[in-house]
């Protein structure tokens, strides 16, 4: 397939972005990554996905497809000659859904909660994320059976969908001064996360902890209307 | 191999009706057990301990939680029957996305007019617009096929027709008439009714309307 019959629409510092970026790099597919800019859309993402206007959106051939876990799920079921993303045991796939749903579900708003959270609400919050990794925490034992990864041997399904929060994991850490993946709570994926990050299909696409806090630096300026710092 | 399917429920919850009509669907034969969700059994707390909801299905002792995650389960396991998901990889990322629309965003405007029931005025009449803009849109996805499946029934339309049990209880508190809005909804609704699996599966629009009423006493809405 020519590279230009894949294009994944999105920007680099999103870590939905990086699911379909990920999968493509798992199946080793070639794609043309289109960067939208910051604060605006483009035509062709307003065209691609007329109903949530967001990224990612993978195009293939001219069709477009939306939502992250939905992408990777394509991915998946077209480029079937790759490693597998998913297992091919109905009950086990039901699993990996369920705990992909929960870190869009649960992980996911916790952390864009912390965000400006202060005092017995930022308590509240860090909680709510130190239960939920904890969870997670004890399911990457179930799943992994002894393995590497969430999928096994190699990365699948919530491998992807939880690494790659990581990104801002990381950012959160450092700007709010907690420890969410922790040696004592979560040891089993602060060492997954190493793994994770340093895996061929993710290093490329896993934006760095300081390029992320610029990013994020300059979001909080626009946010509260001030100029973006140089 | 024994084939042991329970699926833990609650009559009023559309959540769980999609997966009576996705067994009925597929001519499973199943134990259904009831919930009491002020008094929610072990049974349940031990099947589903993240969220403590239902529907689970437990087959063969195995808990699957998550209506769309249980139908996409049903689909797998019993392949053989009535596929409710399309073969193509592009039609299946089309029924993923509007069902997860319909979860995301149905459920959320219906959510809104709830909360907005009690309120008048412009609030009132902001909740009624943005409901509607949300069925405008599904009524613009569902065009001229007879179901959004296709031809077939499938995964959208039953992750959106439970709603429908729940329609007269929104038109009676929302003032408004989802028929004169959106037509084309109400025939789809009506074609769907003519399948055995959704009649008998969807409960009576008054009793939903009864129960409703008692919730918004409960809750001080009234």
């Amino acid at each position: 397939m020519a590279k230009s019959d894949v294009k994944v629409l999105g920007a680099w510092p999103s870590p939905f972005v990086m699911r379909p970026r990920i999968a493509l790099n798992l199946k080793s597919v070639d794609y043309e990554f289109l960067q939208e800019t910051f604060g605006s859309k483009s035509q062709l993402l307003l065209q691609s996905n007329p109903v949530h206007k967001k990224i990612p959106v993978l195009i293939h051939g001219d069709k477009p497809v939306c939502e992250s876990l939905i992408i990777v799920q394509y991915i998946d079921e077209v480029w079937t000659s790759g490693p597998s993303i998913l297992p091919s045991d109905p009950y086990e796939r039901a699993i990996e859904r369920f705990w992909a749903a929960f870190v869009d579900d649960k992980l996911f708003p916790s952390l864009r909660l912390m965000r400006g959270a202060e005092g017995e609400e930022k308590k509240a919050v860090v909680e709510q994320l130190t239960e939920s990794l904890v969870l997670l925490d004890e399911a990457f034992e179930k799943c992994s059976k002894g393995k590497p990864f969430f999928g096994g041997d190699g990365i699948g399904y919530i491998d992807i969908a939880l690494g790659s929060i990581l990104g801002w994991l990381r950012v959160t850490e450092k700007i709010s001064r907690v420890k969410l993946l922790d040696e004592a709570k979560t040891p089993r994926l602060v060492k997954w996360a190493d793994r994770f990050c340093a895996d061929g299909a993710v290093k490329d696409v896993m934006p760095e902890t300081d390029k992320l806090i610029e990013f994020n630096k300059m979001l909080m300026a626009k946010m509260k209307g001030a100029p973006p710092n140089q | 191999m024994s084939n042991e399917v329970v699926l833990l429920d609650f009559w009023a919850s559309m959540f769980g009706m999609r997966i009576r009509i996705a067994l009925a669907e597929k001519g499973v034969k199943y134990e259904h057990r009831e919930e009491d969700l002020r008094n929610k059994s072990d049974l349940l707390l031990k099947m589903n301990p993240i969220h403590k909801k239902i529907p689970v299905l437990i087959h063969n002792g195995k808990p699957v939680c998550e209506s769309l995650i249980i139908v996409e389960y049903i689909d797998e396991v019993w392949k053989d029957k009535c596929p409710l998901l399309p073969s193509d990889p592009y039609q299946r990322a089309q029924a993923r996305f509007w069902a997860d629309f319909v979860d995301k965003k149905v459920y959320e405007v219906f959510k809104g007019v709830w909360l907005m029931w009690a309120k008048k005025g412009e609030e009132h009449e902001a909740a009624k617009k943005e409901f509607f803009e949300i069925f405008k849109i599904l009524e613009g996805e569902l065009g001229d096929k007879p179901y959004f499946g296709g031809e077939t029934f499938g995964f959208v339309d039953i992750s959106f027709i439970t709603f429908y049990s729940w329609f007269h209880a929104y038109e009676t508190f929302g003032k408004f008439s989802i028929e004169a809005e959106c037509p084309k909804i109400i025939a789809w609704v009506k074609r769907c009714m003519q399948k055995e699996s959704v009649a008998k599966t969807l409960p009576d629009q008054k009793k939903i309307l009864e129960y409703a009423v008692q919730l918004r006493k409960r809750f001080g809405l009234e």
